[in-house]
């Protein structure tokens, strides 16, 4: 899982203005704009990845003679079933983590709350530096097993990025914009709606897109405490020491959690407001 | 539409005893200021950094709430109200132009007028408008976004942001401290011209004496606590800092500062003999030997300065004018200030520059001599007025004085 450090390399490279100036009007929103976070080779190059490896996987296990076994693990059914499960338990943790960790993020911005921030923080921060199987092993003996407990346990393992994201996001704005927009008459709604919610964007996206990558990862564990999704394919597989329906699973989590960060990236490149492109 | 915006022009300010206290510090930021600017005047406050000028004026808006005192606005106190309605009225213009990023120049532009309910069609026409003002082609420019922009249009936008909803009080927070000095030059000259235009009530805060020279009808110089040391116009400081700390503000060469204030239309201007190209050969002889030794200025076919004939020149020339004489190389406008003049006559090699019109036409001469005669009579002048100036503030100080004295005794009389 994204340990701590990682993750605030990965902030700070964020905030870096995207040093070169931009000499020329920078109209166009080609990807290929120097300082974008998304490559083309990269837009093109993860979909054909996954897709091989997709068609690959399905081809050789296919073509191969399977027990009974195995050939129950990976019916048709039950592999769409976990993936379903997982695609949903991702969807719910990450529409739970955006309702709870944004509005935080605002609010621990504000004035009045501002002092609280370093004490939401420790708490997000904790959820996080818990090994996700073990906060979900914690979380059975207080809420049982079920996929309720797992996405308890996903939701708090995937708050903090989104959260820290949104609040350096919003405190990394420069104070004279605000300034501005107060005085030329901005009520503190609108200098949030207007002004500060759009210019944070481009962090808070970031950390909604790792959030996403971590529950499709976290969302494995869910097998664990019978929550569903791809883990239990994977979790098959070991109990019954068959390679072949670990690989199918592992293959599947793998490409879901592409996919996603996929998805999202395309979702950052479209939402980022214009005129802070190559910044 | 026009007419009625036009005629509205600036608004009053009164500023009664306003105060600023930040909690935990012993001293106020702003110790009561008293200060009242008439409308449409152009005030200048200027201090050292620190000195609480960007406090008071961001009270003037309420971004920073007064702790006590009184803003009045047109008469209207204006110290209780909401605050948001308060600052749609207020045109804010800071340093760095604080432009939103993510919004293109237009729509940074429509943000008051947007906010206080306009129709988009008459949005859409002020806009252009605004861009207009300040400079910058509307088509070309309203679909930029402000990193598209040099830092001297940023600033133009700011301003045409200020000003967009036509308000009546402009404020500006060091607008050009960003700007490098040729673009500030422009700049300011711009806001001159606008205000000449608009006769908006300007408070221009700024550290540089110079800046506020150039902008000011009248300069507020703040020392600590945003105490007044001097508010008065700017030939009055020069002339006669009320003391050491103004004229330490004021700087070296007050008196060559000075010369900017003064332009060339304002002093005397002598008239040489002209001849034109058009002339006979016989009757530039004649002039020129009549003349005895000085010299006549060659006019070209507009009347424009062209060369300083001398005697002999023709002679040697043999007679043609093409080649005789030297070129004019210097040249100042009517427009120009006593200083640029100075330096053109400094420059020139004999001391003296021909002084043209708007087309370029002739329109005199300037020398050293009449220059400096000029500048002692205005530097005199100066004195004497703010010595009449100081009489009339002692002489209106112990009238009040007195009054008060009496109206205090009458009203001990009444209970």
């Amino acid at each position: 899982m994204t340990g701590g450090p990682e993750k605030h390399e990965r902030l700070a490279e964020r905030q870096d203005p995207g040093g070169e100036p931009a000499e020329q009007p920078i109209v166009s929103m080609l990807p290929s704009t120097p300082g974008r976070k998304v490559s083309t080779k990269k837009l093109v190059f993860t979909p054909i990845v996954i897709a091989l490896a997709l068609v690959g996987t399905y081809l050789w296990i296919t073509n191969i003679p399977l027990d009974s076994i195995e050939r129950n693990s990976l019916s048709g059914g039950a592999v769409r079933q976990a993936l379903w499960q997982q695609i949903k338990l991702v969807v719910y943790s990450t529409f739970f983590v955006l309702v709870i960790a944004i509005p935080l993020g605002i609010a621990l911005t504000r004035r009045p709350l501002r002092k609280a921030a370093p004490v939401a923080t420790a708490i997000a921060n904790l959820g996080q530096s818990i090994p996700s199987i073990g906060l979900l092993a914690l979380l059975t003996f207080w809420l049982g097993i079920g996929p309720g407990t797992a996405l308890v346990g996903m939701v708090a393992y995937a708050v903090l990025p989104v959260l820290s994201n949104t609040m350096v996001g919003l405190r990394a704005i420069d104070p004279s914009l605000v300034d501005a927009a107060r005085g030329i008459g901005m009520s503190g709604w609108g200098v949030l709606r207007k002004v500060e919610l759009p210019l944070a964007v481009p962090l808070i996206l970031a950390g909604v897109r790792n959030a996403l990558v971590l529950n499709v990862g976290t969302g494995t564990l869910a097998g664990f405490v019978s929550g569903g999704g791809l883990g239990t394919i994977i979790t098959n597989g070991i109990v019954t020491q068959r390679t072949r329906v670990l690989i199918v699973g592992s293959v599947l989590a793998v490409a879901l959690a592409l996919l996603v960060d996929w998805l999202a990236s395309l979702a950052e490149l479209q939402m980022t407001p214009h005129g802070l492109e190559a910044g | 539409m026009a007419d009625s915006q036009r005629a509205v022009t600036g608004a009053t300010i009164e500023l009664d005893d306003l105060t600023k206290r930040y909690p935990g510090s012993r001293q106020p930021a702003v110790d009561s200021v008293n200060m009242e600017i008439a409308a449409g005047e152009t005030v200048i406050l200027v201090g050292p950094s620190g000195c609480g000028k960007s406090t008071t004026l961001r009270m003037i808006n309420r971004l920073i709430e007064p702790s006590s005192g009184r803003i009045r606005i047109d008469g209207e106190d204006v110290t209780d109200i909401d605050p948001v309605r308060l600052r749609r009225r207020i045109g804010y213009a800071i340093q760095s132009s604080g432009l939103f990023p993510h919004m293109t120049v237009a729509e940074n532009i429509a943000q008051v007028p947007k906010m206080t309910g306009w129709p988009k069609a008459r949005i859409k026409e002020r806009v252009e408008e605004m861009l207009d003002l300040v400079g910058l082609d509307p088509r070309e420019f309203h679909a930029r976004y402000p990193r598209q922009l040099s830092g001297g249009q940023q600033q133009r936008v700011g301003v045409a942001r200020a000003l967009a909803a036509d308000p009546p009080v402009l404020l500006m927070d060091e607008p050009f401290g960003a700007v490098d000095p040729i673009t500030r030059d422009h700049l300011q000259d711009e806001l001159i011209r606008l205000q000449h235009e608009l006769h908006k009530t300007i408070v221009f805060v700024t550290h540089d004496f110079d800046e506020a020279i150039k902008l000011g009808d009248r300069i507020a110089v703040l020392r600590e606590q945003s105490h007044i040391a001097q508010f008065d116009t700017p030939e009055a400081i020069l002339t006669n800092p009320s003391d050491d700390f103004v004229s330490g503000f004021v700087g070296a060469g007050a008196a060559l500062k000075r010369l900017n204030l003064t332009r060339v239309r304002d002093v005397g201007i002598e008239d040489v003999p002209t001849v034109t190209m058009d002339d006979p050969l016989q009757e530039i002889f004649n002039k020129l030997r009549e003349r005895g030794g000085n010299e006549l200025l060659l006019l070209d076919r507009q009347r424009r300065p062209y060369k300083w004939l001398r005697r002999g020149d023709l002679m040697r020339a043999k007679g043609s004018l093409a080649r005789a004489g030297t070129l004019v190389s210097h040249h100042v406008t009517r427009d120009a200030t006593l200083r640029d003049a100075l330096e053109a006559v400094l420059t020139d090699s004999a001391g003296r520059v021909p002084v043209t019109g708007r087309r370029g036409e002739y329109v005199g001469v300037v020398d050293m001599e009449t220059l400096l005669n000029s500048v002692h009579e205005l530097l005199e002048a100066d004195r004497m007025a703010a010595l009449e100036h100081r009489h009339d503030l002692e002489e209106s100080r112990a009238h009040q004085t007195q009054e008060q004295l009496e109206s205090g005794f009458a009203g001990g009389d009444q209970p």
